[in-house]
């Protein structure tokens, strides 16, 4: 079967990016650029950009992993690798302290992340601890996933007021489309790590980048759930997730054009409560950031507890562009 | 835009090519004491400065001023109703006006003195107009939900929230058979209702609302609604217990500050594999606000003859005939689902 054709986002660009000569060491030391230039990059902005500003704390994300993932999908945001240590593990202590300030501020759900979350060997405790003030999402590639690990998080879910979701990445509705970004052999792995779950009847949400055009559309998603329910999984669930140009994504396809830039004005009111930013947190061990997406740019950086980081925030960065453009949540 | 997305080809990788396993080996290792700093590989201390000098630390006292300041609620001038004893509660009749009938007179032989209705007229079910005079009759206090919102203002969608395009789908069926059988003035009736009230239940003030205090379609199912996050709400509103509905599904969740409390709706089932419906009664206690959550029988056979005569999805027949909801079932979070049939 045909390798689907990946999406371009870049929907009027005009230049192609040259794209890096592939197997050049890129392990060397000193400043290396990955993606080539970013057009329009923050440094590059002149012009006034709108202001988000956090309407009510709903959403806690913990970067929990750190940048550390056993996979390097081609994809991946937030570039993580085995060896990314941009942001390191977080400990159930300092997850603890933020969950007390959080629950202060009326926090409504919390997410959890990566990197790959079930690295960190506190996870389970993490999760434990989060699910007695606030339902939990663990976002994993799946590959830890093991019969011991799927029974334990059954039974936390079974002993929680609060509901635990289960999100997992797939890119792909076959081996060959879906490894050619996550990695040889994963598909098989997460289509194993989802019968698992299956068997202790736990549900989780199947998460999709739109890499390929075709993902999120009707037919497409319908596929997904016919794999889905194949699996033993028989009220299938699903997140389609748009692609974010930056990390190793901008790679992959495209950086971000200077005309993909918020502007002052850019946004009617309506839309506000549609941008994650506007209700969002992101925790790392390295601070507070405005979003789950911008973990990788200093400047996002809003403070060092949850209290420092109740102000507004500027959208200039291209990224934001993509949450408006096409009205992302990271939110299942 | 999705049209215009796929006029350029980027290089096809495939786990066939040696290219991309070559590639993909060298991203495992690319980061080795390197930092990705936007686009760039910094070495990893010069990140960490960058960032330890981004952003804010406030003093505690600081911390403690924002905070509060950032919980403080917005001016709310929505007069008191009341005061009153016993009231009874509920929302969502999606055009059930078999179930309204009944509860009208469940609701009297319990003593209410007031029946309050969070919103939801229309929707699912057949003969949008027979609800009205049953409201006059039993003299009911509605708010608007969603459904009034949207009717009112000519929307083209009922706004109720979802995101699956089967939901969407069945949404705008039930949506379009009740904008096309409403009058211009059932209407316009509609959007001149409160969006809250206030109401005084012995020596304590309710907050009614029909998604959420800050947003009319905002979903609170029980396991995704965390006691900090209703205490805030609570302490935001200045109330001692809020009610409200639109998920579908009852609750009652006691907090140090008071009581959230979704009323659960009349109109269908609480997707439970029984056929009655759901109510709640208050009554001012002495040291608590008593709720209860109440079922209620109603003659559900002649509601599923009248869907059926009226055309409407068999889909919904069948949630009215055996209690199980068959569409809107992706908002449900993993613990309502679990115990979901579908």
């Amino acid at each position: 079967m045909p390798v689907a054709e990946p999406v371009d986002p870049n929907v009027m660009d005009v230049e192609t990016k040259p794209s890096l000569p592939v197997g050049d060491d890129r392990a060397g030391s000193g400043s290396e650029d990955i993606g080539g230039e970013v057009e329009g990059s923050p440094s590059a902005a002149s012009e006034a950009h709108p202001e988000v500003v956090l309407r009510s704390l709903d959403t806690l994300w913990f970067q929990v992993a750190g940048t550390v993932c056993n996979l390097a999908c081609t994809h991946c945001f937030v570039s993580s690798s085995p060896t990314n240590r941009t942001h390191e593990f977080m400990t159930l202590q300092q997850v603890q302290s933020f969950l007390d300030e959080a629950a202060g501020l009326g926090v409504k759900e919390y997410y959890f992340t990566g990197g790959e979350a079930f690295l960190n060997p506190e996870m389970e405790a993490i999760l434990e601890a989060t699910l007695r003030v606030g339902p939990a999402s663990v976002l994993t590639n799946g590959l830890l996933l093991d019969r011991q690990r799927c029974e334990r998080l059954k039974a936390l879910a079974e002993g929680a007021e609060y509901s635990l979701d289960i999100r997992i990445s797939l890119d792909g509705y076959d081996a060959e489309s879906n490894d050619a970004i996550r990695g040889p052999g994963t598909f098989d792995r997460v289509l194993e790590a989802l019968s698992l779950l299956a068997e202790v009847e736990l549900n989780p949400v199947l998460t999709v980048t739109e890499v390929y055009r075709e993902l999120a559309s009707h037919e497409g998603k319908e596929r997904f759930f016919e794999l889905l329910r194949g699996l033993g999984l028989t009220k299938p669930r699903l997140k389609v997730l748009p692609i974010f140009q930056i990390g190793a994504e901008a790679e992959r396809s495209n950086a971000y054009q200077s005309w993909q830039r918020l502007r002052e004005g850019d946004l009617p009111d309506t839309e506000w409560d549609h941008l994650q930013c506007s209700s969002c947190r992101m925790v790392t061990e390295k601070g507070v950031w405005v979003c789950p997406i911008l973990v990788n740019e200093p400047q996002a950086r809003m403070g060092e507890r949850l209290a420092d980081t109740l102000e507004p925030f500027p959208l200039d960065h291209p990224a934001c562009w993509t949450c408006h453009a096409y009205g992302v949540s990271c939110r299942t | 835009m999705a049209d215009s997305m796929d006029h350029k080809t980027f290089r096809r990788l495939t786990t066939e090519d040696d290219a991309f396993v070559r590639e993909y080996r060298q991203r495992l290792t690319a980061h080795r004491g390197m930092a990705t700093l936007g686009e760039k590989l910094v070495p990893l201390e010069e990140f960490r400065r960058a960032a330890a000098s981004s952003g804010r630390a406030l003093t505690e006292g600081q911390r403690e001023e924002a905070a509060s300041r950032f919980l403080a609620g917005p001016a709310d001038s929505t007069p008191v109703e009341g005061p009153f004893e016993r009231i009874a509660v509920f929302g969502g009749v999606y055009n059930n006006h078999f179930a309204l009938e009944a509860l009208l007179e469940d609701a009297a032989r319990r003593g209410a003195e007031t029946i309050y209705c969070l919103g939801d007229l229309g929707g699912f079910g057949p003969h949008p107009e027979k609800v009205r005079p049953l409201l006059a009759q039993g003299e009911v206090q509605v708010i608007q939900g969603n459904y009034e919102e949207s009717l009112a203002s000519g929307r083209e969608d009922c706004n109720c929230g979802y995101t699956d395009p089967r939901d969407n789908h069945f949404a705008e069926i039930s949506y379009r058979y009740t904008e096309s059988r409403c009058s211009a003035e059932f209407k316009a009736w509609m959007g001149a209702l409160p969006l809250r009230r206030r109401v005084r239940l012995g020596d304590r003030e309710l907050l009614l609302v029909h998604g959420s205090p800050r947003r009319i379609n905002e979903f609170l199912f029980h396991s995704s609604s965390p006691a900090p996050f209703l205490e805030a709400m609570l302490q935001q509103n200045r109330c001692d217990a809020i009610l409200c509905t639109h998920t579908g599904l009852q609750w009652h969740r006691q907090l140090s500050g008071g009581d959230a409390i979704n009323v659960g709706v009349i109109g269908r089932p609480a997707n439970d594999g029984a056929t009655h419906v759901w109510y709640s009664m208050l009554s001012a206690g002495r040291n608590r606000l008593e709720v209860e959550l109440l079922p209620l029988e109603y003659d559900f056979e002649a509601l599923a003859r009248e869907m059926v005569r009226e055309e409407l999805p068999a889909e919904f027949v069948e949630t009215i005939q055996t209690g199980w909801w068959t569409t809107c079932l992706e908002i449900l979070p993993p613990n309502e689902r679990a115990v979901s049939r579908f």
